[in-house]
């Protein structure tokens, strides 16, 4: 294979898609930390935007077969990471997310995770014969990722430890589902459905009911998805124009530069900003599949896809929870939410589809 | 590389477009949500951040002040706070700290919480908490201003009484709007929760008293910290209201009054205007503002002294011989009497079968009217009775404003009774009998006056037959506040000036020459009255009792001067036992008005630069009525 790897190969449409999605998360986050404590958040995020970069470089650069050959070895630091993590970390809010480690502070481990276990499922169907997988490979792969969602699941981060099996489910259906198993599989789900809500925290049950019927209890937990929706309703067609979003700037809309930036960005550009950023963010997603469809190989395919998948799961869950069609749940917005973790993640997620777009031709 | 890598192509193009195309349809639901939100309905949501953000806060009116004839205050406002609660903001967690900072029992809380859900009404809408907060609680609303949003700390003025209670009958007191009132159409305006006059002037001016809240729209953060005022519509103070009672004299009335049980009225009787109203006991009107409590409510109203009743207009009772001057103006208008009458009083006599006695048991030998009024006889009065009959009795006496309301600017008057046969068919179903005309006469019987028809129908008579309803409010004030007002005329019927000289110099000499109302004398003034002692039941059966409530009422009728009176003062003493008990009371209040207008008199004197003379020292004088005293010989 060759090594020479020319610009015009990289996927500008795809960097680009993802940089304006960035800047507007920039806008959003200096609009809404205005006047509050964290009012220089715009600033660090554009720091953590210059780090990702070079991090999309990085994870461009280096081949990415190596990386999925070496996917069990990132993966078992991951596990011990996870641990750590688990034993020693930060605990904010009544989870235990963040690992203080000296260079890079309140670091969020579980985000990392994401890009070896995209790798580490590419691997493993990548591995197999073109035949369809069987139910006992499925088992396997599942029950090792199933140790980082257990693990992240515990923190407790379900969301995050969902994410981890979009990228598994995504792994199973391109390498070959069997319909009589989805069938399987959603008649357990459904006989296990009640069970699993006995199970369930007081805060998960809150958060389902809460969903369910926002206006039952406005000041209680059902506040978040009330304000925002009034947020986004509030913004009308055209938005209240920018930095002028009432709910977003007297703070009526909870993390409004974090989890609910999506509805202050909706509150202050309206209908049409709304439009305008799902187009992005479908643009985004549909040149990942491209990607993964022109891949040269089906490890490059696995980790397009594996990408997409959980990117389409964060947007979707995010900006659905916005619109008060999912259930309130601690989940960032790509390339939009303040949070270093989070944006360094999906640089590298990003740095990996591009890696593929760049040894298209190869072999 | 490994084995995965040799095949050429690997593609999954069917699972790819499957994926692109769930994912396509799953953000075309997430923009449906959107649509729903910002572009069919945005509407609702935009007047729901609104509501979150802009807080709608009354600015409360003050009361009008209520002051005396010339301006000094009588009541007034003091600055308190209320707190107000937003119910769709209420956070259940919050009660027990609620509950604790403004020391309310909590089950107390929960109990009006209860009740406030069950009424109708949209749910933003603020509702009053609790009122009059202490200083503690005032700073604990601060110190808390941001754990509680769902609470807001209003200025709100409130009503201040004199805390003895001085004067309460006629200001009344304020209190919130009652269910029942709510839906009376005077009060269609108002909304619950609103605080209106509830008694006395306070009432009956409630409307020009009541300010006009403004309101500040106020733009609030999450945590309803104030970023900025948006709009401020200044609340519009009530109207001042300036009443006819002068201070001076009420002062003097209320102290005359005091451990006393009965009613007062001092009247300007060339204009009716109410120089004093004072009824006792009282009561503190302050324990109404915001709310009576129960056992407060329960205490008043269970008094067996009434000391809600306003006795000056309420208290009906048997004038006794207050009765006497108008007796003695029918018989002399309707000519059964002339000015010459004599009788023989021997201590009492016979009418229709049945012998009436004098108070005087001796009797009082052969009088005439002036002597009959002076020595309060009996026997004389109980031949003009039995002369005149009760109908042309009762015929005078209603005019005389007797009988009927006088049309004081003030709630709930009584009207007293005067017996009359038509009175008496209708009521009983029965005819009158002409042997209870005779203690009628005497102001007994089923006769009763209030004190104000007391003073208002001695003010007439003594005016020479012109009687002015009398009124709270000064007439050029009445017209500032009701456009277009009228003052009422003055009721008049036909008093010969003989005749009234003859009943003037009568009243004349039960103050100045020895008679019942000695004690209403007043050095350098020309005081005429009229001594009442009524009796509650028959004598036999109040000599049996030690009931003191038996007793007699004592009743005084003064007024001075004897010609164009400018104050009559008209004092029920209820058990007083003697009208000559009550004259005193009377004594202090005319003395009171002409010790003002003397010496306001002197000032304006000085004030001219005249030189001040002293005051000369009259003694009691018989006024001089030599043209009546020649007709009459």
């Amino acid at each position: 294979m060759s090594d020479e790897r020319s610009w015009r190969d990289i996927d500008w449409t795809l960097l680009g898609t993802a940089f304006l999605i960035a800047t507007l998360g920039v806008l959003e986050i200096y609009s809404a930390t205005r006047n509050t404590p964290w009012d220089n958040a715009h600033i660090r995020q554009i720091l953590w935007i210059g780090i990702g970069v070079g991090l999309l470089w990085v994870c461009s650069k280096i081949d990415y077969h190596w990386l999925v050959e070496q996917s069990p070895v990132f993966y078992s630091i991951s596990v011990g990471a996870l641990f750590v993590v688990f034993l020693f970390g930060t605990t904010v809010n009544g989870a235990k997310r963040w690992l203080d480690v000296p260079i890079v502070p309140n670091l969020q481990v579980s985000e990392f995770v994401k890009v070896v276990i995209v790798l580490l499922v590419a691997r493993y169907f990548a591995g197999m014969s073109r035949e369809r997988a069987t139910i006992s490979a499925i088992a396997k792969i599942s029950a090792t990722v199933g140790i980082a969602v257990v693990l992240v699941k515990m923190q407790p981060d379900l969301s995050t430890s969902l994410s981890y099996v979009a990228i598994l489910g995504m792994g199973v259906f391109l390498a070959g589902l069997r319909w009589k198993w989805v069938a399987v599989a959603l008649g357990i789900i459904l006989l296990t459905a009640p069970l699993a809500w006995r199970s369930m925290k007081p805060y998960q049950k809150d958060r389902v009911t809460a969903f369910l019927d926002p206006e039952k209890d406005p000041r209680g937990k059902g506040y978040q998805s009330l304000q925002s929706k009034i947020a986004v309703g509030a913004g009308g067609v055209w938005g209240k124009g920018f930095e002028r979003g009432t709910q977003t700037q007297l703070r009526f809309l909870p993390e409004a530069h974090t989890d609910f930036i999506f509805a202050s960005y909706a509150e202050e550009t309206g209908f049409m900003g709304v439009v305008f950023a799902l187009i992005l963010y479908f643009i985004l997603l549909m040149k990942i599949v491209n990607n993964a469809q022109t891949a040269p190989d089906a490890a490059g395919m696995h980790v397009c896809m594996g990408v997409a998948a959980l990117l389409f799961f964060h947007v979707f869950v995010n900006i659905g929870m916005v619109v008060n069609k999912m259930p309130v749940t601690g989940i960032p917005l790509p390339l939009m939410s303040y949070g270093g973790s989070n944006l360094l993640s999906t640089s590298m997620l990003l740095g990996l589809v591009n890696n593929v777009r760049l040894r298209r031709f190869t072999n | 590389m490994s084995g995965y890598s040799e095949e050429r192509r690997y593609t999954r193009d069917v699972e790819t477009a499957v994926f692109q195309y769930v994912a396509a349809f799953l953000f075309l639901w997430l923009l449906t949500g959107f649509w729903q939100l910002q572009v069919k309905e945005p509407e609702i949501y935009e007047e729901r951040a609104a509501r979150n953000r802009v807080r709608a806060l009354p600015v409360l009116a003050p009361r009008g002040k209520l002051l005396d004839r010339d301006g000094r205050v009588l009541v007034d406002n003091w600055p308190a706070f209320k707190v107000m609660l937003s119910r769709d903001e209420l956070n259940m967690d919050s009660l027990p700290l609620i509950a604790e900072g403004l020391n309310i029992p909590y089950e107390r809380l929960w109990e009006r919480l209860e009740e406030i859900r069950d009424e109708v009404g949209p749910e933003y809408r603020q509702i009053i908490l609790k009122e009059s907060l202490t200083p503690p609680e005032v700073a604990f609303l601060d110190a808390h201003r941001a754990e509680l949003p769902e609470l807001e700390l209003l200025r709100s003025p409130r009503r201040l009484y004199p805390r003895d209670g001085r004067g309460a009958h006629v200001v009344g007191y304020v209190g919130e709007i009652s269910e029942s009132e709510l839906e009376e159409d005077e009060f269609a305006l108002y909304e619950s929760g609103a605080e209106i006059g509830k008694a006395g002037i306070e009432r009956e001016y409630n409307d020009a008293l009541t300010g006009t809240d403004g309101s500040k729209l106020v733009l609030v953060d999450s945590r309803s910290r104030r970023v900025r005022d948006l709009d401020l519509v200044e609340a519009k103070p009530g109207r001042s209201v300036r009443l006819t009672l002068d201070l001076d004299v009420q002062s003097v009335a209320e102290l005359a009054m005091d451990g006393r049980r009965g009613g007062l009225v001092a009247l300007d009787p060339r204009s009716g205007e109410v120089l004093a109203m004072v009824s006792t006991p009282r009561f503190d009107p302050n324990r109404f503002v915001g709310g009576i409590s129960g056992s407060d409510w329960t205490a008043l109203t269970e008094d067996p002294d009434y000391p809600l009743l306003n006795r000056s207009i309420q208290a009906q009772r048997a004038p006794g011989s207050i009765f006497k001057p108008i007796v003695a103006w029918a018989a002399l208008d309707a000519g059964v009497i002339d000015r010459s009458f004599k009788v023989h009083c021997g201590g009492g006599a016979s009418f229709f079968g049945r012998f009436f006695r004098c108070h005087r048991a001796g009797g009082h030998g052969w009088v005439d009217l002036e002597q009959a009024l002076m020595h309060s006889c009996d026997v004389f009065f109980y031949t003009l009775g039995k002369e005149l009959g009760i109908d042309r009795l009762a015929e005078y006496s209603e005019k005389a404003g007797l009988g009927a309301r006088t049309g004081i600017d003030l709630p709930h008057e009584e009207e007293g009774l005067v017996p009359s046969s038509k009175w008496k068919v209708r009521l009983y179903r029965d005819r009158w009998w002409p042997g209870e005309t005779i203690s009628v006469a005497i102001g007994q019987g089923a006769l009763t006056v209030t004190p104000i028809q007391a003073a208002y129908s001695m003010g007439g008579l003594a005016m020479g037959g012109v009687w002015h309803q009398p009124h709270l409010l000064p007439y050029d004030e009445m017209r500032e506040l009701r456009p277009g007002f009228e003052p009422p005329e003055p009721k008049r019927s036909h008093v010969d000036p003989r005749d009234l000289e003859m009943i003037v110099r009568g009243l004349w000499d039960v103050v100045n020459a020895g008679g019942t109302g000695a004690r209403a004398m007043i050095p350098g003034e020309q005081v005429c009255g009229k001594t009442g002692s009524a009796q509650r039941v028959s004598r036999a059966y109040a000599q049996n009792s030690d009931d003191p409530r038996l007793l007699d009422d004592a009743w005084f009728v003064g007024f001075a001067p004897c010609e164009q009176p400018e104050i009559v003062v008209a004092a029920l003493y209820e058990n007083g036992e003697h009208g000559s008990l009550a004259a005193p009371i009377v004594r202090d209040v005319i003395k009171a008005y002409f010790d003002k207008k003397r010496r306001l008199d002197w000032t304006r004197r000085q004030q001219e630069g005249e030189r001040p003379r002293p005051e000369p020292q009259r003694g009691p004088e018989k006024p001089s009525l030599a043209a009546v005293e020649e007709a009459a010989r």
